[in-house]
């Protein structure tokens, strides 16, 4: 059982969809949304919401700064 | 516990710092200079800076730099940011001053300025950025390009015999007296990340402290020049620029000062 | 009670650096060359820093020095640099840069001839260069040319303050006699160096760190093509008010005069020498003596063009200014060249017998 319980909010209209933050995320429960921004990128979004422990892994390694991470102790 | 119920402001762990702006990066998706900008913002909103900070920019992607780091900027013309970086300190020594420069401009036509301003201890830091390629022009050789990588401009592979060697500047700028700390990061990985930090923020202070000249260099992907996902060319960066570039500090210590 | 003058002998490029000093300048960056380095070299020798605080650097190159030049003028300091023919060509970069970014500077440029490595004689071969542009792109520098000791110590502050009146390179065209000779010359007062304050508030775009405001960027660059054209007719304006407000000239009998030399710098002193002579055999020859070389005297010659029945242009070139004076004249009067070149100064005589030959039928 997590110690932590995380969030993360995505810019959407910054994010780029470069995916680094995907492959960044030690428990890969971030994916590509099916929608597009305005840009025409398909950008980054919490898949499992429960699952998110709040390391900032996802915010650290995102070249946009797109990533807001929020996390409380439980 | 709902997301909503998690967003508030005591709860927060990491969000963009305010020395970036809001305008929106040019770079292509997975750039580095997006995650090194970041870190440079980050360091002088966490020692404090801003209004002490001016910033070089180069020509390369990079040259854009000072729309989105918040602080004085002036544009250099390519290869000559150590050049007016120079003055910039001399005229104003309270100042806390960095470059940023990618591998051509440092390395190739600004090879002199950056030897020189290092040879002389300014007490400036230089930021470099090395993706063994030029990106803003569209994927050309660099003097770091690897031994056999293709380039738009050595399309069959950097052969060392027509084109000359991967150039190890940061060894070469070890060597200089007039450097205090050179060391070589990378920002793929959120461990390598906090290193690089912790180095940027050391550099900065060596400048305000007057120890000599600070050289930071990033072994960086370009995927649109290297034609990878980001992904991948974090991938060939440590499988490949690694051995060449190898991570970690060339030099920490202080320049000697005149009569010491 | 009136402070005596104190009166001092040196040469040019000596009382450019005395003059720098005294009219508070912050800095300046340099690489030695012939026939100029007099000035780095006296102003070394004054350690400055330890009196005004003004920095004084031997960069590692022309282009570096210029680029400090560029750093320093951005920090909205008053900046300096000098070099001879060779050194500023490779200045033409950072010229370019700094016009376009608006920021004020001065540029010493004691000419020796050319082209290639040419000669460390002194010419006047530079004056396309330094009045055309020189670097890439539409920019002008206001152009001054000396012609004395005197002028080389005037010259520097009144360059310097009409760069930060304009926010504008400006050039000092000295050739290398003028660099080289010694004259009796009376050095500026001492002016305190500004303080930052005074900076902030006389160069609100200076990047002093970003204090109470947004952040200042100086950059010459601009992708959108509208924005570039916007840059491009800004300076434009900005020239034009130059050559509305800024020209400077020195005539010589030129009331009564059926023909004018025009010279500048070094030549217009043969040139004295020659209105002498041509009076003495009954000719009415007057000089015009351009002090800005750009924004050039074009009114001025048009008006004299009404009265007078021929022009000739003496140059330590193979004819640079006059094309000038023949745009001014545009064909109303006859306009001819005498010049010697690769560092040869014409005498007073051969000019005469030259205007005899050219113009005076």
């Amino acid at each position: 059982m997590a110690k932590f319980k995380g969030t993360v909010v995505v810019n959407t209209d910054c994010c780029k969809g470069c995916e680094l933050c995907i492959e960044a995320c030690p428990l890969k429960i971030l994916g590509m949304s099916h929608h597009c921004n305005s840009k025409g990128y398909h950008y980054v979004e919490l898949k499992d919401e429960d699952a998110c422990i709040g390391c900032a892994s996802c915010g650290y390694v995102c070249p946009d700064a797109c990533l807001t991470i929020y996390k409380v102790k439980l | 516990m709902t997301a909503k119920e998690i967003i508030k402001p005591e709860n927060l762990v990491y969000t963009k710092t305010k020395v970036m702006t809001d305008v929106p990066m040019h770079y292509c998706p997975g750039c580095s200079h997006g995650v090194i900008h970041k870190l440079i913002a980050e360091a002088i909103e966490e020692m404090g800076i801003q209004e002490k900070t001016i910033g070089v920019a180069p020509v390369g992607c990079s040259v854009f730099a000072y729309n989105y780091l918040d602080v004085d900027f002036q544009e250099a013309a390519h290869g000559r940011a150590p050049a007016v970086a120079t003055a910039i300190k001399r005229l104003q020594p309270d100042k806390c001053v960095f470059t940023y420069q990618g591998d051509g401009d440092l390395a190739a036509i600004g090879t002199a300025e950056t030897i020189h301003t290092c040879n002389r201890g300014e007490n400036i830091v230089i930021f470099f950025i090395n993706n063994a390629i030029y990106g803003m022009t569209g994927g050309q050789m660099a003097p770091t390009t690897l031994e056999g990588m293709k380039t738009s401009t050595c399309p069959y592979g950097r052969n060392t015999d027509i084109y000359g060697f991967p150039l190890k500047i940061s060894d070469l700028l070890a060597e200089l007296d007039g450097t205090c700390y050179v060391t070589r990061q990378s920002v793929h990985k959120v461990g390598n990340i906090v290193k690089a930090k912790k180095a940027i923020k050391k550099a900065l202070q060596n400048s305000m402290d007057g120890k000599g000249t600070s050289v930071v260099e990033f072994v960086s992907s370009c995927n649109s020049g290297w034609k990878m996902s980001p992904h991948k060319a974090n991938l060939w960066m440590e499988e490949n620029m690694f051995a060449k570039y190898p991570l970690g500090d060339l030099k920490d210590t202080e320049k000697k000062h005149y009569g010491q | 009670m009136k402070v005596m003058e104190e009166i001092k002998l040196m040469k040019g490029n000596e009382a450019i650096a005395h003059a720098a000093i005294r009219c508070g300048c912050d800095g300046y960056f340099g690489y030695p060359i012939t026939p100029q380095s007099e000035v780095m070299e006296t102003l070394m020798q004054e350690k400055p820093w330890e009196t005004t605080g003004m920095v004084v650097l031997q960069a590692e190159s022309e282009v570096a020095a210029i680029n400090m030049v560029y750093g320093g003028a951005g920090c909205g300091k008053k900046v300096l640099t000098s070099s001879s023919s060779p050194g500023v060509s490779l200045k033409q970069e950072g010229i370019s840069y700094i016009a376009c970014a608006e920021l004020p500077c001065l540029i010493v440029n004691v000419m020796r001839g050319g082209p290639g490595l040419g000669t460390i004689q002194p010419s006047q071969a530079d004056y396309f260069q330094a009045v055309k542009g020189g670097g890439h792109g539409d920019y002008k520098l206001i152009v001054l040319a000396p012609s004395s000791v005197q002028e080389m110590a005037d010259f520097t502050v009144l360059a310097l303050d009409l760069a930060f009146k304009y926010n504008t390179p400006s050039m000092l065209l000295a050739d290398g006699i003028v660099g080289q000779m010694m004259e009796k010359v009376v050095l500026p007062p001492f002016v305190p160096r500004r303080t930052e304050e005074e900076i902030r508030q006389q160069c609100p775009w200076a990047t002093t760190g970003k204090v109470n405001r947004k952040s200042n960027v100086i950059t010459s660059l601009a992708l959108q093509a509208e924005e570039m054209e916007e840059t491009n007719l800004r300076l434009q304006r900005k020239y034009a008010q130059i050559v509305e407000n800024e020209v400077r000239f020195e005539e010589v009998q030129c009331d009564d005069a059926d023909y004018i030399l025009v010279a500048f710098g070094s030549c217009a002193r043969v040139g004295e020498k020659v209105v002498e002579l041509a009076r003495n055999e009954g000719i009415k020859l007057g000089l015009l003596r351009p002090i800005t070389l750009w924004p050039f005297p074009t009114k001025e010659i048009q008006r004299l063009a009404k009265q007078v029945k021929g022009f000739m242009s003496l140059e330590l070139s193979a004819g640079q200014m006059v094309e000038d004076v023949r745009l001014a004249v545009n064909g109303t009067v006859p306009v001819e060249f005498y010049g010697r070149q690769g560092g040869v100064v014409p005498l007073a005589e051969e000019t005469l017998a030259a205007l005899k030959e050219k113009l005076v039928k």
